[in-house]
């Protein structure tokens, strides 16, 4: 993976922008390598690298200073909240300021009323849960990650997790922001009110990957707890009759809380780790919850116990505990893990593909572990057809990483030829950037691209994430007129 | 003149030939909402209603893709049959600016992203849009999105399209969520509620875990023009909070709401065809707010906001109002001349935080009064920079949203 050239200029400059940084965040920069290693990397642990110095802001004004000085300088920020993202979306630059949003970590405001919390972009996303949880109150996407990411990052992934079929993304659960572009403007979008007059910039910055402005604070919705939840634990002896189940139930009218799925390979790791009691004799384990009134919940889990029994399932339990609805839960998420105790590295992929296509992309992905050397374990959140195959290889032996990372963009490119797309919801970030072209044609990369023009001209925030070509803004707004030339060649043009 | 495409090609080659001329662009699905937005001159209307059709529909994996001039009933009866529905249920404002029920497109709903009651639960039509085939206002074809619910590639472009009114893009293929039809509703009525308690039985229901997808208070003078007779005959202000799912749910929800909102008035139930014809008059309004002269004004505030601000209004405009999303929806209807009480209203709104949006109004008055809610400067250099990006020269709806768009 080629990043950016560092340029030399800066580098050169360095003590400068120390210094200047200092000034506008007095205690707040880091620029002694020891000190800057914790940043040198995020969750995707494969690409490291130092930054030029690492600034810590508290206040909104800190973040407009701060930016408003790197633009005026030329110098390139890199906005990071937890580091937790698996596609490198906050991986350093060599020339750039690690913008990072860590003491941004207090909850402002709850509206039980209004449904909504008013939080800094540093606070967890457990957090907010945590914080509201004495109203009887939750935030309902819950990444992996949840007790470490921030909803900053969040928002600038747009993150899902098991629950998203029934709840949404975060871009469905975030009412406004506040952000500060480059440029150093405050700029509020949204609020405590529901959809925002004017373009929705609001659903653009969120899963912008921080390329388009830096969260300086996230009003949130807020949902009242389902007042139980319940699940099955149902295995099949071949995933297309397990798939065959998630459509059903889906055609059935049912959507449940979340609809999980593994394979044989992550069902052997997983019950090797926490012994969660999971059937080793098939091929496809599927845990599916329902949660809401207890009334409902009830009803429903026997319509989809009658569903997979239809669909030939050998294996059936129900929890009859909140204690066994976890153990339940339990072997799923510690599959990465489990994994992980089973090869000494995993390369973990995010693809989304059409539901109906998981036998298709399953026997593909059989071949390639042919082809390649390698095995993958799979683990789908298959209501919503977002496939996280994780493969495993030795980081010690040469060429294996490079042969998991190419076998990886197979995946996505056969993905993307399912009538998929590269990426669910880890981001593009530098993993996925050079795959762009796979999904996206020149024309439609320009176009996002122009957006990003709209807010950072210069490009300065983030670059080398996302955009396979740091196109200039000049270049991009360019008219190009087919079938005749521009009338009136003296007016001024982008 | 008018310019129908009947493929994307075509369309495109019809946005390049505009831009080389310089020719500015009305576009329009069915029409329906023309009177929203400030008026536009412009000669040249480009007309998407060929642009029909469904070309993907997978009921098990919730999704459709049409062309962007389908029109919406016809995508409504395709997903009835399969007992799916629109979650947002797009509203029909045809009525409100004299057109039939019924016409509007698939396109139309999207770019001026609109959303009816349930909202406030299943998210409006911008939460529902995965994928567009678009031509910009550079005469280009471009696609964003795809058709999976989970998708993160890339910046969210059909975020920027929905509800752009037309100005950044042409959208000629749409493809969209859709989620299965509840199995069963009710609706729990509360009588003579005033507007602050009204706001607050609501928040208690929508706070409640019974999982409440409506709630709407049409005071005393509007519910007495519903067409549902256990409102028109209440005689009083009536407080609706709508429920739904498998029978027992429902039928366990509805007697726990009863008790929760019965400390606070009478209260009555209303079954499946009474309670979806209460929905219907709600997101459609013009039958609730029936004077077809009156301006209408559509305000979105922070739910527990919105008696506060219709109250602030109040003491200098006579003004009816009725109240959707648990109070954060605001229907205005006021007296059609000056300013349509636009300095009064904005002014209100601006104090609590969000949106006024002059919905209807003769052309003289949307001539004078921005229809949408005036930005900071800040945003509206940002968005004009993004139009800039999508339409540099200033062809598609030119003017509709705000002047410099």
């Amino acid at each position: 993976m080629l990043m950016p050239e560092p340029d030399r200029a800066t580098l050169a400059r360095r003590d400068e922008i120390v210094s200047a940084l200092r000034e506008i965040v007095p205690g707040g920069v880091i620029d002694r390598a020891e000190g800057m290693r914790v940043y040198e990397s995020d969750g995707l642990t494969a690409y490291r690298q130092l930054p030029l110095v690492v600034v810590l802001p508290e206040t909104t004004a800190q973040v407009a200073a701060v930016l408003r000085w790197c633009n005026a300088h030329a110098v390139k920020v890199v906005p990071r909240g937890a580091g937790t993202s698996l596609s490198g979306g906050a991986l350093p630059l060599a020339d750039g300021v690690l913008l990072g949003m860590a003491r941004f970590n207090r909850v402002l405001a709850i509206d039980q009323d209004n449904r909504c919390a008013v939080v800094q972009p540093g606070v967890t996303n457990l957090g907010i849960s945590q914080a509201v949880a004495h109203l009887g109150f939750y935030y309902a996407p819950d990444p992996s990650s949840q007790i470490a990411c921030t909803i900053g990052g969040n928002v600038a992934e747009n993150s899902g997790g098991v629950h998203c079929l029934k709840y949404g993304l975060t871009t469905n659960n975030v009412l406004g922001v506040e952000i500060v572009t480059i440029d150093g403007e405050v700029i509020r979008l949204g609020g405590r009110h529901l959809d925002a007059e004017g373009y929705d910039l609001l659903g653009v910055v969120i899963g912008s990957e921080g390329l388009l402005g830096v969260v300086t604070e996230v009003t949130v919705r807020i949902l009242p707890k389902p007042a139980t939840a319940r699940a099955l634990l149902i295995g099949f002896p071949t995933s297309e009759q397990a798939g065959d189940c998630v459509a059903a139930t889906i055609a059935a009218g049912i959507i449940p809380g979340g609809m999980e799925m593994m394979d044989r390979l992550a069902i052997h790791a997983a019950e090797d780790f926490v012994h969660a009691g999971y059937p080793r004799d098939v091929e496809a384990l599927l845990i599916v919850e329902l949660d809401g009134p207890a009334a409902e919940v009830d009803h429903l889990i026997d319509r989809v116990a009658a569903i997979a029994r239809g669909c030939g399932s050998v294996t059936l339990r129900i929890s009859e505990s909140e204690a066994e609805r976890l153990a339940f839960w339990a072997g799923r998420k510690a599959a990465f893990p489990a994994v992980g105790r089973i090869s000494p590295d995993y390369y973990c992929m995010d693809g989304t593909i059409p539901r109906h296509r998981l036998p298709l992309v399953l026997s593909r992905m059989r071949e390639m572990e042919g082809q390649y050397g390698l095995r993958v374990a799979n683990v789908f959140h298959a209501g919503d057809g977002n496939l996280h195959p994780l493969i495993l290889y030795d980081a010690n032996r040469p060429g294996e990483l490079e042969r998991a990372e190419a076998f990886g963009s197979d995946i996505l490119r056969l993905c993307v030829e399912v009538g998929g797309v590269l990426t669910g919801e880890h981001g593009v970030g530098v993993e996925k950037r050079d795959l762009m072209g796979a999904m996206f044609s020149e024309v439609d990369l320009a176009h996002q691209q122009r957006l990003k023009c709209a807010f950072d001209p210069q490009g300065l925030l983030n670059p080398g994430k996302v955009f396979p070509t740091l196109h200039r803004c000049a270049e991009l707004g360019r008219l190009h007129v087919s079938g005749g030339k521009l009338p009136f060649p003296d007016l001024p043009r982008f | 003149m008018i310019l129908a495409p009947d493929d994307a090609g075509r369309l495109a080659e019809m946005v390049a030939a505009a831009l080389a001329d310089g020719t500015p662009l009305e576009v329009v699905g069915a029409g329906t909402k023309r009177g929203l937005g400030r008026p536009m001159q412009t000669a040249t209307t480009l007309d998407l209603s060929r642009l029909a059709g469904v070309t993907l529909y997978e009921p098990a994996e919730l999704v459709m893709a049409t062309g962007a001039g389908t029109r919406l009933a016809a995508i409504e009866a395709e997903l009835k049959a399969q007992g799916q529905m629109l979650a947002f249920e797009p509203p029909d404002y045809g009525p409100l600016y004299g057109r039939p029920a019924g016409e509007q497109t698939i396109g139309g709903v999207l770019a001026t992203n609109l959303a009816g009651p349930r909202r406030i639960k299943a998210g409006a039509a911008r939460d529902h849009l995965l994928g567009v085939g678009a031509v910009s206002g550079r005469g280009e074809a471009f696609k964003a999105g795809g058709r999976v619910v989970k998708n993160v590639t890339g910046y969210d472009l059909c975020k920027l399209l929905a509800g752009s009114h037309g100005t950044l893009a042409v959208m000629h293929s749409v493809t969209f969520k859709v989620l299965p039809v509840p199995e069963k509703a009710r609706t729990i009525l509360v009588f003579g509620l005033d507007a602050a308690s009204a706001a607050s039985a609501m928040a208690a229901a929508l706070g409640s875990p019974h999982e409440v997808v409506s709630a709407a208070h049409l005071p005393a003078p509007v519910a007495a023009r519903s067409a549902v007779d256990f409102v028109r005959a209440a005689g009083a202000a009536v407080t609706a909070v709508r429920i739904e799912g498998p029978e027992p749910s429902v039928a366990v929800r509805c007697a726990a709401l009863r008790e929760l909102l019965g400390l606070r008035g009478p209260v009555e139930e209303l079954h499946s065809s009474r309670s979806s014809r209460l929905w219907a008059e709600v997101r459609d309004v013009a039958r609730l707010l029936p004077d077809a002269d009156a301006a209408l004004w559509r305000l979105s505030v922070a739910p527990m906001a919105g008696p506060g601000v219709v109250e602030a209004i109040a003491r200098d405009l006579p003004a009816e109002c009725l109240f959707d999303w648990g109070g954060g929806l605001v229907w205005l209807a006021v007296a059609a001349t000056g300013d349509a009480g636009a300095a009064v209203i904005r002014r209100a709104v601006d104090a609590a935080g969000g949106h006024a949006t002059l919905v209807r109004a003769p052309e003289p008055v949307r001539a004078v009064v921005a229809p949408f809610h005036p930005q900071p400067d800040g945003l509206a250099a940002l968005a004009r920079r993004v139009k800039d990006g999508f339409d540099p020269r200033r062809i598609l709806n030119p003017g509709r949203m705000a002047p410099d768009l």
